[in-house]
């Protein structure tokens, strides 16, 4: 009959033992990653730090491996990433903005647009190797090139862009847009002047970590011909390679000085790339309004 | 006649709300963004097309049975031989281990982030957790080939220098975040009043987090375990670096082994001349990973839709 207060307010020894061991089960779990994470940052750094120098910066590879560098690597590497930044960043908000501010949800072709892009989100990367091998090496002969490069990463990034600037636009309350179209403004002034400029932050932050997820992509440059000697600065319609084949392609060395080497260039990558992640992570912080 | 009549003769029309002429400005720029959309639309047609047209090729060499039925992948050899099912087990061993780590250590970190975390340790962890999943794969590679292995080789595990087991490993932990984060959408998607329920009528968060939020998620819990595993078939770095090159049918992970990822990377590598056979298996076994992947993902974007369906 009677509910003590001792009752409602204790547990019994069992739950607080369940509820303890389950708690340090979670701990493990979100921890496991980050643990690993340290451990392969130190190892990294502790084997590759050394051969962070001149050297691995400017020079060509060789078969030498106190001459190699990543020079062309490092350099073609930049060079994609500028291309990127061209290609995938207007085809990616222009898909977004269609899809939140023009397409109409009832139809059935904006549904199967939003599915496919859903799932070209999920395709794995080589398969994007795959069509470029098929189309833009051998199909158009466009050759083992940097532009091929390049557009294959547009594409491969291309659904990650585009649903990090949905978000950033969907953001943006809709009073802001009901208002301009009550002082007569169009459709595309909407866009243009209110939704963009609001949606710009959320946009660059996504964009950004796209971006550092191309340039850390290696599977698909594999087939679309990254993997050559090259001992000059990399053109748009010349041989090529990037900064992770290049690390690849020391792996794959069975000496040990190579994969020294492949922990140097890691390093370098790894700089390039947190420091892209920051950045993103920054901006979010720093620009980001609460309407 | 009355002074009605006579403002309605001085205003004929009433206001026009809509624009005098049509803005063909507008409808350019529509066009314009329709377009950009359309680029996906055509990368999927590409991919479709690209990979069934060698593949056709392909199978009037090699009888589609042999193919699947083979137990020998040798298309370099001669005679050559095209039997899938080593890359086969090879994926299905690698994405075996890979899910030993992620599935319970994602759902565990998102049970983590969504029930337990304060904000501020969620601020962190989020960004965080997104830190892990940027580090590029060759680097994962790297790492479970340098690091892991003879970790495990120490431990007496007895494993090859080349292995599926710290491959199959280190891809579970890339992962993770994949896992953490879908299924914590799913999570907080879950409305308060059913925690709060649970907790009046006495429940312990174990209680509330294990039996009133993970069954009401499961769905998204669900796509996120599809989302992870495709990608685990997917994966092509970390196995071509560190489980090695060579195809063959053995459920033992301290073995080399080779996957379909691996194989297409390794042959795509050299310059093989268009038409050979060794090009097409390229195709064929893209085809295949292809297929299996997209299977996947579909169920994996239909069970997210159906959660969000529920709660929002």
């Amino acid at each position: 009959m009677s509910v003590t207060t001792e009752s409602l307010g204790s547990r019994s020894h069992g739950d607080r033992v369940r509820g303890t061991a389950f708690y340090v089960l979670l701990l493990v779990s979100v921890t496991i990653g980050f643990l690993l994470l340290g451990v392969l940052l130190v190892d990294v750094i502790r084997k590759g730090i050394g051969y962070v120098d001149p050297t691995l910066l400017n020079e060509p590879n060789s078969s030498d491996p106190n001459k190699a560098g990543a020079g062309p690597a490092i350099r073609g590497t930049i060079y994609m990433m500028i291309l990127l930044l061209v290609m995938v960043v207007p085809i990616g908000v222009g898909t977004a903005l269609y899809l939140e501010e023009y397409a109409n949800r009832e139809r059935w072709y904006n549904r199967l647009l939003e599915i496919n892009i859903q799932n070209l989100a999920a395709v794995p990367s080589i398969v994007y190797g795959i069509l470029g091998l098929a189309f833009l090496v051998r199909g158009i002969g466009l050759g083992r090139v940097l532009l091929a490069g390049a557009l294959i990463l547009t594409l491969l990034v291309l659904p990650t862009v585009i649903v990090a600037s949905r978000e950033a636009i969907r953001a943006v309350p809709d009073s802001i847009r009901q208002g301009a179209y009550a002082l007569g403004a169009t459709q595309w002034q909407v866009v243009w002047r209110q939704v963009l400029p609001a949606s710009i932050p959320g946009i660059a932050t996504g964009s950004i970590l796209a971006l550092a997820r191309a340039i850390g992509e290696t599977a698909p440059l594999l087939l679309v011909g990254a993997l050559t000697y090259v001992a000059v600065n990399p053109t748009l319609l010349g041989s090529y390679t990037a900064l992770p084949v290049q690390i690849y392609q020391w792996i794959a060395r069975p000496q040990e000085e190579f994969r020294v080497l492949a922990a140097a260039g890691i390093i370098v990558l790894l700089v390039i790339l947190l420091t892209m992640n920051a950045f993103a992570i920054w901006l979010r912080n720093r620009y980001q309004r609460r309407w | 006649m009355t002074a009605q009549d006579a403002t309605a003769a001085a205003q004929p029309e009433p206001i026009r709300l809509r624009g005098e002429r049509r803005r063909w400005g507008e409808d350019v720029v529509k066009g314009i963004l329709a377009l950009c959309a359309l680029v996906s639309v055509a990368t999927t047609i590409g991919i479709i097309i690209a990979l069934v047209e060698p593949s056709i090729e392909f199978f009037r060499e090699v009888s589609i049975v042999d193919f699947f039925s083979g137990d020998r992948w040798a298309p370099l050899f001669t005679p050559a031989s095209f039997g899938i099912q080593p890359l086969l087990v090879g994926t299905l061993v690698v994405t075996f281990w890979a899910c030993v780590v992620c599935l319970p250590c994602g759902l565990g970190a998102a049970i983590y982030m969504s029930e337990y975390a304060r904000p501020r340790v969620r601020n962190v962890l989020k960004p965080a957790l997104e830190t892990l999943a940027g580090i590029p794969t060759v680097v994962f590679g790297f790492f479970a080939l340098t690091f892991f292995t003879p970790l495990l080789q120490d431990l007496g595990l007895g494993v090859n220098v080349f292995n599926v087991l710290a491959a199959g490993l280190v891809v579970g932990v890339m992962l993770i975040p994949v896992v953490a984060s879908v299924s914590e959408d799913a999570m907080s998607a879950v409305p308060q009043e059913l925690r709060d329920g649970a907790y009046a009528l006495g429940s312990t968060r174990l209680q509330v987090s294990t039996r009133i939020v993970v069954p009401a998620a499961i769905s998204g819990i669900i796509a996120s375990y599809m989302l992870a595993i495709s990608r685990a078939i997917g994966e092509t770095m970390i196995v071509l670096i560190a489980a090695g090159g060579i195809a063959k049918i053995t459920f033992d992970p301290r073995e080399q082994s080779q996957t379909m990822t691996a194989f297409i990377g390794a042959t795509g590598i050299g310059d093989i001349p268009t038409g050979s056979i060794e090009y097409k298996t390229i195709f064929a076994v893209g085809l295949t990973l292809f297929v299996i992947t997209f299977a996947m993902n579909m169920l994996s974007i239909r069970l997210v839709r159906k959660f969000r369906e529920i709660y929002e």
